[in-house]
């Protein structure tokens, strides 16, 4: 009995790796760490196809990718990165594809005496904001925008020395909703996520003040699931995830803000 | 090389294990002479940097001493700002940080001098501040040099609650360890490189005076005996 039961167990243990074998993994920017389990969700209610997920700045995941991290499925916050692991064969050209055009914004606690609306960027030479957090511009397209978009106000000298750099987007925007920094240049998609949403005021910095973030999403060519990453990213594509993604504040394309936006 | 992050690095581990030896020497001595019965609970206290997670520290520091806290609003209306993204808030990080390698090698030290000795001084009329100052400190020279050198490379390797807690400013916050992983992220890969083996270098060079220190001890003697000399 003690032995049967023992070789149900065994049994049971490699039924267990042969389910993980049919996992995908899917690299995320940190942009979209609120949007995509909610979309995993729904992919793998509606197709049983479970999918695990890792977070973090674009250019550390693309950089984890030439190393050899074994994802399936690279989702890019802009397109740059994408193509450069195409370049160097290790994406499939012909997967790539824009799933998402996020926005960056200025986000302040709801304790900030600033008023966003009327100040815009020059909300940040208040002397009240002593910290401002961005991502980090080497390694994240974020913290790229944020540099550009301090540029093009002109006023980045200004404001060089109170800026604080958080490793991802994430990073950027839990300092400043933990009140360690008294504003933030963070992603729109954290703005509206529930950890952020009624916690802040947000301003949408004009789309001509950086280069646009461009997302896209790729099928690495070292994963051993081909047909299981191309199936979830045509799903990034169909109604059901382009709601969920605009509930986040993603467009597809790089358009006015909506009503709704302008009202917040 | 990033001689801003290395210079940073070294000023803060200097801070740190310079404090840690004047906050550690009063806490060893309680640990070692004290005869509470409950004292195992905070020696578990002391150790527990050792087993908890760098992460668990920067989120303390984050959010128990941000701006939202009482504690952290007292600092605030103490100082003008944060914890978080100062060299102070490294230093308080650190300090709990490597707050065991200072404290265990000075307990450790402080417990292997012979009571007979102690008991001497007290018959001559010594208070126990005088024979601590007289006999134990003496007597525990190497334990107390073990203690500040590997809270200082202790510190030189921190590099979660740097993370987690800095800011990555350079010249504040940006430490030689995050310098490193910044390389590495942005495939820089012999400026990582140079900077590792430096730290690998100077970590050894450090572990090697320690081992040796306990080896040998500071007796002129027994240095003479030894293998480098």
């Amino acid at each position: 009995m003690n032995k049967l039961n023992r070789l149900l167990a065994l049994l049971l243990l490699f039924a267990g790796t042969f389910a993980t074998a049919q996992e995908i993994t899917v690299a995320a920017a940190a942009d979209m760490s609120a949007a995509l389990p909610q979309l995993v969700d729904a992919y793998t209610k509606r197709t049983g196809q479970t999918v695990k997920l890792a977070f973090g700045a674009s250019g550390n995941l693309t950089n984890q990718i030439r190393n050899g991290a074994p994802f399936d499925v690279f989702l890019s916050a802009d397109e740059e990165f994408p193509q450069q692991l195409i370049a160097e064969g290790l994406a499939a050209k012909e997967t790539l594809y824009r799933y998402a055009v996020g926005r960056l914004v200025l986000w302040v606690p709801n304790d900030s005496p600033l008023d966003l609306s009327k100040l815009g960027m020059n909300a940040l030479l208040d002397l009240s904001v002593k910290k401002i957090s961005i991502a980090n511009p080497a390694t994240a397209p974020y913290g790229r925008a944020a540099a550009a978009a301090l540029r093009h106000f002109g006023i980045y000298d200004q404001v060089a020395s109170r800026l604080v750099i958080g490793e991802n987007i994430s990073q950027a925007a839990q300092f400043v909703e933990s009140g360690n920094a008294q504003a933030g240049l963070v992603a729109l998609s954290h703005a509206l996520a529930p950890a952020m949403k009624d916690k802040g005021r947000y301003w949408q910095v004009p789309l001509d003040a950086y280069p646009p973030l461009n997302q896209a999403a790729v099928v690495l060519s070292k994963s051993k699931q081909q047909d299981a990453a191309r199936r979830f990213l045509q799903f990034l594509s169909s109604p059901e995830a382009r709601s969920v993604l605009a509930q986040y504040g993603f467009t597809l394309t790089a358009g006015k803000p909506s009503m709704g936006e302008i009202m917040k | 090389m990033n001689w801003e992050a290395f210079w940073l690095t070294v000023r803060l581990a200097a801070i740190v294990s310079a404090l840690l030896v004047a906050i550690g020497i009063p806490i060893a001595y309680w640990l070692t002479y004290s005869r509470w019965r409950w004292k195992f609970l905070v020696e578990a206290a002391v150790a527990l940097p050792i087993v908890l997670p760098p992460t668990v520290l920067g989120f303390f520091v984050l959010v128990a001493l941000g701006s939202r806290s009482p504690l952290g609003r007292w600092w605030e209306s103490l100082t003008g700002h944060t914890l978080a993204f100062t060299f102070e808030g490294l230093v308080i990080g650190s300090l709990l940080y490597s707050l065991p390698f200072a404290v265990q090698p000075f307990a450790a030290s402080f417990g292997a001098v012979d009571r007979t000795l102690l008991q001497a001084s007290a018959s001559l009329g010594h208070s126990p501040l005088q024979t601590f100052r007289r006999i134990v400190l003496p007597l525990s020279q190497a334990g107390l040099i073990t203690g500040f050198a590997l809270s200082f490379a202790h510190t030189l390797g921190e590099f979660g609650v740097v993370l987690m807690v800095g800011g990555n400013i350079p010249g504040v916050t940006r430490t030689l360890s995050i310098d490193i992983y910044d390389q590495v992220q942005a495939a820089n890969y012999s400026s990582a490189n140079r900077t590792a083996l430096f730290l690998l270098v100077v970590s050894f060079f450090i572990l090697s005076i320690v081992f040796g220190l306990n080896r040998y001890g500071l007796n002129r003697r027994t240095w003479a005996l030894s293998p480098w000399r």
